[in-house]
């Protein structure tokens, strides 16, 4: 199939940015949506030019680091799902492709669709951890954890932190991966002690990255490649307000 | 001359006794001694982490823009451990064992036995760090089979395992950058390593952001950078997964061991065609439920749920009925390989052969599904129905995957499989102390050649990344360092750090001034094509020698004919590419090199021109029972060092999974 594709180009984070269109020939459905880029940028290439620079490695979906807007929605069309395993089959000849790098004020553009995610990293150094080191803590099955619980801390802990919440929220929130982690860790007997500082400590620091505040919308819990559950975020507020009422 | 410091002692007693005479370093002279560690994976993280712990001053780099996108974050199946849990006649002893075995007697015994015994502190450990696990209904840890045990050692977070256990381990390292004893460094590639008087005492990077040169100094090296896999182009590798760390330094004097140890894993999805940047692993873990087979009809068009139960051939279970499907990956890819071969093949290329799931589906889990909600003499479809939802919560994401990738439903319709490059057992020598021959580099994980011999189990890559990360290194560390506590770290002014500065940033401005036509992935693909021909499931004499040539003449002509977009001192993943590229080139043909010379068969390396009459691999441990440690002598030229294995328990047979 042939295509258009509408693609945001920026040298770094201190130029403007500008659509730039390149039309691409001969596509495969059967080829991923990166390796269509990658067929694009093998021929910027051998015309002299600057490829697209974009965020990739795993290209099987669990590595979070592929960031695409693609008409509209991070990731593409397809439901719970990264750009690298987004296949052609999506879409038809004569189709046009917007895609644009993940938008937000605590994700800085550093070059075309490549953002600064390491707002996420200090986000979980405020505390998105349990204090144990490395030693000989109890035997793993010292103490058991009911088995629904592991499971709904197991389904909260699968997010990739790949930022597409952030990307999709009207207000840039960063509430789903917070809340994503602290549901994890307070589910679990072993992150008991330190749930209330933690849920404090990580909203602090959420707002000191320039991050937006959560109105509920969803459209976070509709493009999470992971599926992550906006239930998550209710459960954050609870525990953020338990610390509240107990805090000094 | 090779030392691999081998504590003396009985196999079980050699850690222990190892523990309690190594040298100490007391807590205020830890916060003196700087370590360096390259790459952020199970390995790099858990050692980063463990050693900012234990209060010295770490410095931790990755390429990644997180440390938590280090593609052991893509292990699926599961990491063993010697629990016993299961009270299935599990212990530290078999562990070793079938590590030993399933490596085809080509590992370090005494590594092995340390390796199994702390395998049972790291699930404490990640437990405790939160790690959500599978359990069962009484709360306590689940386990799975996997291949080449008898066994259910595997512990597991449904098909995202790795992901679960890096993230324990980057929550660790976050921890440690939060309390400044770890700096991270992202995106950020090791060009070089900066050595002085023998010792390892510093790294030469590259910002990948800005594209300048860095000179960064240290009291150690630890290098955990992964394997090579990506040699091969196509492999279940990250893109961006690559040597140059590993290969600098052996360039600059560290052994390269048994470089030839590669692992196909058997149950990857088949390659569509030539736009196909990478290949997707279909965990080993389905082999517990998914049954493999072949038509009996050679060139069988018909659909696969359209062929009878008798005109399918389980293939695995018919030459292997001790272990049957859950035979080690070496045995299933060569299986797989024989039968397509041979015309059995399956799909549109005839290259992939069935991943079956309905029998157990129907008869393992929609049976107890339905025994346990009282439902008698259920029917096919309720069965099911009820089996599906077990296995949804088993491999869920594993069969979604497998459905974007190839639009087909593998819950109807068996999954198509083929064997993939996956893992490489072979990488930097090190001895028990996990250190190279260059004194202060350590090497960690995959990166370093030790635990797995000719072939890695199943589920074994984790507990290595671990046990090497969070209780090896923290101990063995300290032996080397307590006699530096007085050596100040060395400035990055001095010559060596300015002259190996200087050497990296020439061979960038060679790389970037060849301005020829062709793109470096057109090149890495070309290698990926001879590798994979050449040096790929099987090997032969005369297939090596060409790739050999082959190789060289590829080389040749990337060196005048390549084209990189863009300038040095901006981003520029093409160059970052081309670097890596450059030394996969020189690494590829060491495989080759290494393959031609070991002339037996063993684990996954399997020379044509030495097999059983049933077509297994055929050691000869007469003459080849050794590591095949490679010194660097200049292009093209290496010094082979052996060092010599001595089983002591484990004594070397004719594997046997019948």
């Amino acid at each position: 199939m042939n295509l258009t594709l509408k693609v945001w180009r920026q040298k770094n984070g201190n130029e403007p940015g500008r659509f730039d269109t390149y039309p691409v020939k001969n596509i495969s459905s059967e080829m991923s949506f990166l390796e269509m880029i990658d067929v694009l940028n093998e021929e910027i290439i051998r015309e002299g030019k600057d490829p697209i620079a974009f965020d990739h490695d795993c290209r099987e979906g669990i590595c979070g680091m592929c960031s695409m807007y693609i008409n509209g929605r991070p990731h593409g069309p397809w439901e719970k799902n990264t750009v690298c395993q987004l296949h052609m089959r999506a879409y038809k000849d004569g189709d046009t492709i917007v895609i644009e790098p993940w938008r937000a004020n605590a994700f800085p553009v550093i070059k075309d669709l490549m953002v600064d995610r390491s707002s996420f990293d200090r986000i979980i150094q405020a505390g998105g951890y349990v204090s144990v080191n490395t030693g000989s803590p109890v035997d793993a099955n010292a103490i058991p954890v009911q088995k629904d619980m592991a499971d709904a801390a197991f389904a909260a802990a699968a997010c990739i932190g790949c930022g597409a919440c952030v990307a999709a929220c009207k207000n840039s929130s960063a509430m789903l991966f917070l809340s994503a982690k602290v549901t994890h860790l307070a589910l679990l007997p072993q992150g008991h002690p330190e749930r209330r500082s933690r849920a404090l400590k990580m909203v602090a620091q959420m707002d000191k990255e320039g991050f937006g505040a959560c109105t509920n919308t969803g459209a976070c819990e509709a493009v999470c490649p992971k599926g992550i559950s906006i239930e998550n975020i209710a459960r954050l507020n609870r525990e953020y307000i338990m610390a509240g009422l107990v805090a000094e | 001359m090779l030392d691999s410091k081998i504590p003396s002692g009985s196999l079980e007693q050699k850690w222990a006794e190892y523990k309690g005479h190594a040298k100490l370093v007391n807590p205020a002279n830890k916060r003196k001694l700087e370590v360096i560690v390259v790459g952020t994976g199970l390995a790099g993280a858990s050692a980063a982490a463990s050693l900012g712990e234990l209060g010295y001053q770490v410095k931790a780099y990755c390429f990644q823009d997180s440390p938590r996108r280090a593609h052991s974050i893509a292990a699926q199946g599961g990491i063993n451990a010697a629990k016993n849990y299961q009270n299935d006649g599990d212990s530290v002893f078999r562990l070793f064992y079938d590590t030993i075995k399933g490596g085809d007697y080509r590992a370090r015994e005494s590594n092995v036995h340390r390796l199994a015994e702390v395998s049972v502190n790291i699930i404490d450990q990640c437990v405790a760090q939160g790690v959500p696990f599978a359990r069962d209904y009484g709360g306590m840890l689940n386990n799975r089979s996997f291949g080449g045990t008898q066994v259910k050692r595997t512990f597991y977070a449904a098909g995202q395992t790795g992901q679960q256990l890096l993230i324990g381990a980057y929550q660790a390292l976050e921890r440690q950058v939060a309390l400044g004893n770890v700096k991270m460094y992202t995106r950020h590639e090791m060009l070089d390593l900066v050595i002085v008087d023998g010792k390892a005492k510093g790294i030469i990077c590259r910002n990948l952001i800005t594209g300048e040169l860095e000179k960064h100094a240290g009291h150690a090296v630890l290098l955990c950078t992964g394997g090579y896999g990506n040699v091969f182009y196509l492999s279940t590798n990250a893109m961006g997964s690559n040597a140059t760390a590993a290969w600098k330094a052996h360039k600059k004097g560290a052994f390269f061991g048994n470089p030839c140890f590669t692992q196909i894993h058997p149950t990857c999805i088949p390659v569509s065609g030539d736009h196909q940047s990478k290949l997707t692993l279909m965990s080993e873990s389905l082999r517990n439920d998914g049954r493999i087979w072949v038509p009996k009809q050679k060139g069988d068009k018909r659909k696969a749920n359209d062929i009878p139960e008798e005109e399918r051939d389980y293939y695995l279970e018919r030459r292997y009925p001790a272990f049957g499907n859950l035979v080690p990956r070496d045995v299933a890819s060569r299986a797989a390989k024989e039968r397509c071969d041979a015309g059995y093949g399956v799909g549109t290329t005839g290259q992939a052969v069935y991943l079956d799931f309905k029998y157990n589906l129907i008869n393992k889990y929609g049976r107890a599904e339905a025994n346990k909600q009282g439902i008698d003499h259920p029917d096919t479809e309720t069965l099911i129905r009820l089996g599906k939802e077990v296995v949804k919560e088993e491999y869920g994401n594993l069969f979604d995957m497998y459905e974007k990738i190839t639009g087909e439903n593998p819950y109807e319709v068996p999954m198509r499989i083929y064997p993939a490059v996956h893992y490489t057992m072979g990488g930097l020598w090190v001895d028990y102390e996990l250190m190279t021959n260059v004194k202060g580099l350590y090497c960690l994980g995959e990166a370093n050649f030790s635990d797995h011999g000719a072939n890695r189990l199943g589920a074994s890559a984790l507990m290595q990344g671990l046990a090497d990360g969070y209780f090896v290194i923290p101990y063995t560390i300290g032996n080397y360092l307590a006699d530096d506590i007085a050596t100040k770290p060395l400035p990055t002014d001095h010559p060596a750090f300015v002259e190996t500065e200087k050497a990296v940033a020439d061979r960038i401005h060679t790389l970037m001034n060849i301005k020829g036509t062709q793109t470096v992935e057109s090149f890495h693909k070309r290698l990926g094509k001879i590798m994979w021909e050449k040096c790929g499931m099987a090997r032969n004499e005369q297939g090596l020698k060409e790739a050999i040539t082959e190789i060289r003449q590829l080389k040749k002509e990337f060196w005048s004919d390549l084209k990189i977009p863009g300038a040095i001192n901006e981003m520029n993943p093409e160059l970052d590419k081309a670097g890596r590229v450059a030394d996969f080139f020189e690494l590829g043909e060491l495989m080759c090199i290494d393959a031609l010379n070991r002339r037996e068969s063993c684990g996954g390396h399997f020379r044509e021109e030495s097999q059983t009459e049933e077509g297994e691999a055929k050691r000869d441990d007469a003459n080849f029972a050794y590591v095949a440690a490679w010194e660097f002598k200049g292009e093209g030229n290496w010094e082979l060092h052996k060092e010599e294995l001595n089983f002591e328990i484990a004594k070397p047979t004719q594997r046997s999974y019948k």
